[in-house]
């Protein structure tokens, strides 16, 4: 039963990865991009989990860590720079 | 048995809010209508993702796995940050909006 679900929401999961990937490409506004960006990362971290719980070894958690801690600094200071010309005041 | 239905029904929450997010991050008309989505939906589909893979490794593991309650809440910490942060953001770019801006913000965004 577990492996049928993993394996849906991996679709699922793909599936939202590429229309955040579209949003990336599109536009409009450079601001569009890091909120893409910002859901990009997020949905990279659900497909990290659901590879581990796939493959049932958590040797993948470190680097979901990693991830989720590197992009909310991305996004912030990519907003920062954005909104205000600066990411350090 | 219950811990598979249970696990299984938590990774298809997950996954459907995740998708319904993205969703809405590419198909709403506007860049503040479109920060909902993202920004809540999704971080409650990887958060049903991370309860799921909690039970899973708990339940058949070992021991009691919670290294994944440490992401979850990490995600559910800095999600409103970064949606309060990129809001500002575009705000102070002066982005249109579909529904009119209050007083304050005008003043603001016409500063720059």
């Amino acid at each position: 039963m577990i492996p049928v679900a993993v394996t849906i929401a991996l679709a699922a999961f793909s599936i939202a990865f590429v229309l955040s990937l579209w949003r990336l490409v599109r536009g409009p506004d450079a601001i569009d991009r890091v909120l893409a960006l910002d859901t990009l990362y997020i949905n990279a971290i659900a497909i990290i989990v659901l590879l581990g719980l796939a493959q049932g070894t958590t040797v993948y958690f470190e680097a979901a860590l990693l991830i989720a801690a590197l992009g909310f600094v991305g996004t912030v200071a990519l907003a920062k720079y954005l909104g205000r010309g600066s990411v350090i005041e | 048995m219950i811990a598979e239905l249970l696990v299984s029904l938590f990774i298809l929450v997950g996954a459907f809010f995740g998708l319904t997010g993205s969703m809405g991050l590419a198909r709403l008309p506007d860049f503040y209508t479109r920060l909902h989505g993202p920004t809540k939906a999704t971080t409650l589909g990887v958060g049903g993702v991370l309860i799921a893979s909690i039970l899973h490794f708990s339940l058949m593991g070992p021991a009691l796995s919670l290294r994944e309650l440490l992401i979850a809440l990490f995600l559910f910490l800095t999600a409103p940050v970064s949606a309060h942060v990129l809001a500002k953001a575009g705000v102070r770019r002066g982005i249109a909006s579909r529904a009119p801006l209050p007083d304050e913000l005008k003043k603001k965004s016409a500063e720059g």
